[in-house]
């Protein structure tokens, strides 16, 4: 069985005309030698392809434009960002290359970050992580808050913190969809249970309709929590969610690419 | 009407102006970083400005079904504060980023010593980089100004058809049409050219390498700017297909050369319901 970042290689591959294929593959061997540029003065050539993932990486498989120009609707970001995620893992920078790459990087960059978050190896420091998802979760970006909610921020952001991102998600527009671990999470949550019920009063108040997501992050929070561990960060749960536990920590490669 | 805004600074206008841009037929625009009115005293500060200009600002364009896409420099009116001037230093790294699609605006403002410097490293850029240069002829003394960044021009090596020579009027249009460079022409309420104005100057050199913008930005002007001329053309008989020329044609031509024009957009709430298997990252 293929990992996680092989499928994902190999479907972005076969989306990609020639030259793309061409540019990934020299894009991703320059990725793997990135430890030689380490502390060197100048761009490593690989980040270079990190910014330019955009232009160079392009879905030709995808359903068909109709327009004259450009690419197909709706179809660069989705391969920039699977070629962007794996060169971040080819490359495995450091928390501090990170945390770089992430502040001046354009909003595909950053995105492309967040999502690589749960698969590089070796795993940035949990703070220099939970820095740059708490960066994204105070954007108005609703891109970047979708992707700052993946398998990493399930396991590592604190109750609040989650509960707010939830919240901040019903009220950007966010599918909850897009957040990774919710029921497991959410269950037997009461106070994240309070903070929906005042928000739908507060909608039904100003005679605004309740985002059809909150009623199903409301059903997840009144479920109880199965037995076993708490999920989100060991020693960060709250009184009503039991004695603290290990988190399930899943390695990089369990993590899968839903479909 | 199609209609692509080559130099529009939306980080100074509301939603109420992308809609009614939408409405009137723009579907593309390029900001170019320039001054926001208030002087910058740091480098970080112009890094935040290009973030915006790569993040925030093209997510706010894409609600409202506009393609963004930016041009960057460092501006000839802080070229002149020596606490800017590492902005040069930080420019490689931001000029290789997508929808970064040309060098500027550059040029002269005061025609100053540390306008030559600047004007010069920055074309020396857009050569390393394969980019075009948006190049704005200064306000004062126009003549000399424009004969000034001609010769600069010539100096750097970049090719007149990499080039567009912005805030053209009727006195700079004829040198600056024999340079071989692209024309643009900015239309204000007030200053600058007017509709009518364009129109004559339309007749006299034709619909070739010139480009019409609103350079709409925080002062005295109207991002429909654009719109009016093309209803002024169809009115003084030009045809649609001239309008078309003008009003996209020209510049998706000369911004292309960049290879980084995107001219689809997605509006964000779209993508995130498409169902992104990437953008759920599992789990
Ligand atoms: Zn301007």
């Amino acid at each position: 069985m293929l990992t996680p970042l092989a499928s994902l290689r190999t479907g972005l591959e076969l989306r990609l005309g020639a030259d793309a294929r061409a540019w990934l593959h020299l894009a991703l061997t320059e990725a793997a030698d990135a430890p030689r540029y380490a502390g060197r003065h100048g761009l490593p050539p690989w980040e270079r392809h990190f910014a330019a993932a955009g232009r160079h990486c392009r879905d030709t498989s995808a359903r068909p434009g109709d327009a004259p120009h450009g690419t197909p609707h709706g179809t660069v970001p989705e391969a920039a960002d699977a070629a962007r995620i794996l060169l971040l893992h080819a490359a495995g920078p450091d928390t501090e290359a990170l945390a770089r790459l992430y502040a001046h990087g354009s909003a595909d960059e950053r995105r492309a970050v967040l999502l690589a978050l749960p698969h590089l190896d070796p795993q940035p420091s949990a703070d220099g992580a939970r820095a740059l998802v708490e960066d994204a979760l105070r954007a108005n970006d609703t891109r970047l808050i979708a992707a700052a909610l993946g398998p990493w921020s399930a396991r590592h952001l604190d109750a609040h913190q989650w509960r707010h991102a939830l919240l901040k998600c019903l009220f950007t527009g966010v599918p909850l969809s897009a957040v990774a671990g919710l029921e497991e999470r959410a269950a037997g949550d009461g106070e994240l249970a309070r903070m929906l019920e005042d928000y739908a009063r507060e909608r039904t108040a100003a005679s605004r309709p309740v985002p059809a997501d909150l009623h199903r992050a409301l059903r997840a929070a009144r479920r109880p929590r199965a037995a076993g561990p708490a999920p989100g960060p060991a020693a960060e749960g709250t009184a009503a969610e039991g004695p603290a536990a290990e988190a399930p920590a899943a390695r990089p490669s369990e993590q899968t690419w839903e479909g | 009407m199609r209609i692509f805004d080559p130099h529009i600074h939306m980080t100074s206008r509301t939603t109420d102006d992308y809609a009614a841009m939408y409405a009137a037929g723009v579907r593309a625009l390029v900001e170019p970083s320039f001054w926001l009115g208030q002087p910058r005293t740091s480098p970080a500060t112009f890094l935040d400005y290009f973030d915006a200009l790569l993040g925030w600002e093209p997510y706010r364009a894409a609600q409202y079904g506009i393609a963004h896409h930016c041009t960057l420099a460092l501006n000839p009116k802080e070229a002149n504060d020596p606490r800017c001037r590492p902005v040069l230093d930080e420019l490689p790294r931001y000029l290789l980023k997508d929808r970064v699609v040309a060098v500027g605006e550059i040029g002269y403002d005061s025609m100053t010593p540390a306008e030559d410097s600047a004007l010069a490293a920055q074309l020396q850029l857009a050569r390393e980089h394969e980019l075009p240069a948006l190049v704005h002829t200064p306000h004062r003394d126009k003549v000399a100004g424009l004969a000034r960044t001609l010769d600069v021009l010539r100096e750097s090596g970049l090719p007149p058809e990499r080039c567009l020579l912005d805030h053209l009027n009727e006195t700079t249009v004829g040198p600056a049409a024999d340079s071989g460079c692209w024309l643009g022409f900015s239309i204000y309420p007030d200053t600058k050219m007017d509709p009518d104005r364009m129109i004559r100057i339309l007749r006299v050199h034709g619909t070739e390498r010139v480009l019409v913008n609103s350079a709409a930005d925080w002062g005295h002007s109207d991002p429909l700017k654009t719109r009016h001329v093309g209803e002024a053309m169809l009115a003084a008989g030009f045809t649609e297909d001239d309008v078309d020329q003008v009003l996209w044609r020209n510049p998706v031509a000369f911004y292309g050369r960049s290879g980084r024009l995107e001219l689809e957009v997605t509006a964000p709430a779209e993508q995130l319901f498409e169902g992104n298997s990437i953008l759920r990252g599992g789990a």
